[in-house]
């Protein structure tokens, strides 16, 4: 088997983001995160809960691309209705895509420039004010690039640890940001006072790229590591099971 | 009680300045029959509330909108609503942008005519920047928690989208999700329901089963029977979405040329029956 590609690496990436996660809703956005999350299921968190992008809830694992493994068994109906009710009860594990990321986590994919003009309107709010402060959150970042790993949002989403910091021990209770996966490296928020750090570079990778691409100071500590790369066992699962058609490497930069 | 009326009875309640909510999802089961009709008259000024398609879009790009009460604005299949984003590129509107929970949980306190209800949605992003009206409250209890008091969200209008209801206004949803249109009925003065057919009320048992009932008739005053009354949304099982059709009105947006054009060729009509007659002959067009 050859050796796995950037996508690969990002896709297993995610799936260890959910690691420890159990019965909880694994939602995803992007292809390379929906691959990750099967991938979890399918390997080391078997207990996490997938929907069919609408509103079922799937006992048995899709492939994101090619033709559908048989008919889909559903274990459950999570109508928008029931979405609002599931997050704020905690039960979910969200990865979501970023237009702009500080060094804190505050997200922004609503619109760039000022919200009461924007210069480019984008998603909206959406549920991300909910997701952030209610239930663990990761980001998928394909593009990574000073535009995107800002000094300061635009806007804020997505709440980061300094505002949630600020909300009180009470109120903030329940806000997790587990893990930013970009193109070039894998990054949490592992520092005593809760800044991005640079957990481990892809293959290929060099820390140097890493920061000149980052557009704040990233917390940088002694020798980092390279991420880890799919076992042989998982590039099938990603290769013959989950995406044949290979949709995964258009989503990466470059 | 007898609440069938038209589609232009319907909308000649809507009088300047007046807040409307819209039901549906996206691009997804929305009362765009309805939406047309308000194109089609000089009501201005409106305060709109929806889960946003192009429901949201077309009243934007009419110039419709004074104020916008939003989570998100999307074609699904077309992620970003070019008319939407024109519009507030161009500052068009007021932007009242909530997160989605937000939006759900200010229509059920309409819905049951409470001041607000409480919520940790919000908190420490932007929404209570944005929309500095926002406040926060304190539980009386205890834990002493604070948090985001939402405002109830009072409807005058409310119009919605069914596959199928009875002349009482007793409505079925029969596709995969009942959406919010209970709560945007029940938050408003005058509700009004387009549907897929009009059916005996012994009938609907033929349909779906009795958890498919989600409007009963104290939240209904008006039901039009409009087949194709959501195109170019989803209606499942009735129709999906027309996509060609939707790409035809997303590439609308490019400049005001292409704008005018779908406006005369679709919009600028004398009725519903004319809009779905223009779309089949640009179907043909198109084969």
């Amino acid at each position: 088997m050859t050796a796995a590609t950037r996508a690969e690496v990002c896709a297993v990436a995610v799936a260890d983001a959910f690691r420890g996660d159990g019965e909880k809703l694994a939602s995803s956005f992007g292809t390379v995160p929906a691959i990750g999350a099967r991938l979890a299921k399918l390997s080391f968190e078997p207990d996490l809960l997938l929907t069919d992008g609408i509103c079922m809830l799937l006992a048995d694992v899709q492939p994101v691309s090619g033709e559908p493994r048989a008919e889909p068994i559903v274990e459950g109906w999570l109508p928008f209705r029931s979405v609002f009710d599931l997050l704020w009860s905690g039960r979910r594990h969200v990865v979501m895509v970023a237009s702009q990321i500080d060094r804190y986590g505050n997200h922004n994919f609503a619109c760039i420039g000022p919200h009461e003009r924007p210069r480019a309107q984008l998603l909206g709010m959406r549920g991300a004010p909910g997701n952030t402060i209610h239930h663990t959150t990761s980001y998928w970042i394909p593009n990574h690039s000073p535009k995107v790993f800002v000094e300061q949002v635009d806007v804020c989403s997505g709440v980061g640890y300094d505002r949630a910091a600020a909300l009180g021990p009470r109120a903030s209770r329940f806000h997790e940001i587990r893990r930013v996966i970009s193109n070039l490296g894998i990054f949490d928020f592992a520092t005593d006072d809760r800044r991005m750090r640079l957990r481990s570079v892809h293959p290929g990778v060099r820390v140097e790229e890493v920061v000149a691409a980052t557009g704040f100071e990233l917390a940088v500590e002694g020798d980092v590591p390279e991420s880890r790369v799919p076992s042989a066992g998982e590039l099938r699962l990603i290769r013959e099971v989950l995406d044949p058609a290979g949709l995964r490497e258009r989503e990466l930069a470059g | 009680m007898d609440k069938r009326t038209t589609v232009a009875e319907a909308i000649s309640e809507l009088r300047d300045g007046m807040t409307i909510g819209i039901g549906g999802w996206g691009s997804r089961r929305k009362p765009m029959a309805l939406v047309r009709e308000i194109l089609r008259r000089p009501v201005k000024d409106l305060t709109v509330v929806s889960y946003g398609g192009p429901d949201v879009g077309l009243l934007c790009a009419a110039g419709k909108v004074k104020k916008l009460v939003y989570g998100f604005v999307s074609l699904d299949s077309i992620p970003l609503e070019p008319h939407f984003r024109a519009a507030r590129q161009a500052g068009g509107f007021e932007a009242a942008e909530l997160d989605e929970g937000m939006l759900q949980w200010g229509l059920y306190a309409a819905a049951c005519r409470l001041p607000f209800l409480p919520t940790r949605a919000g908190l420490g992003s932007d929404v209570l920047r944005i929309n500095p009206e926002l406040k926060r409250v304190r539980s009386p209890y205890a834990d002493g928690e604070e948090l985001v008091a939402m405002p109830a969200i009072e409807l005058d209008v409310a119009i919605v989208h069914m596959n199928r209801a009875d002349a009482r206004g007793n409505a079925q949803f029969l596709g995969p999700d009942p959406y919010f249109d209970d709560l945007y009925c029940m938050a408003a003065k005058r509700r009004f329901v387009s549907c897929e057919r009009i059916v005996d009320t012994a009938d609907f048992s033929k349909h779906g089963s009795f958890h498919t009932l989600k409007l009963n008739r104290t939240m209904v005053d008006g039901v039009i029977e409009v087949p194709g009354g959501a195109h170019f949304t989803e209606c499942p099982p009735d129709y999906g979405r027309d996509e060609a059709f939707q790409r035809a009105y997303a590439a609308s947006a490019r400049d005001a040329e292409a704008w005018r054009a779908f406006r005369a060729h679709f919009l600028e009509l004398e009725s519903e029956e004319a809009y779905q007659e223009a779309v089949r002959a640009w179907r043909e067009e198109a084969r």
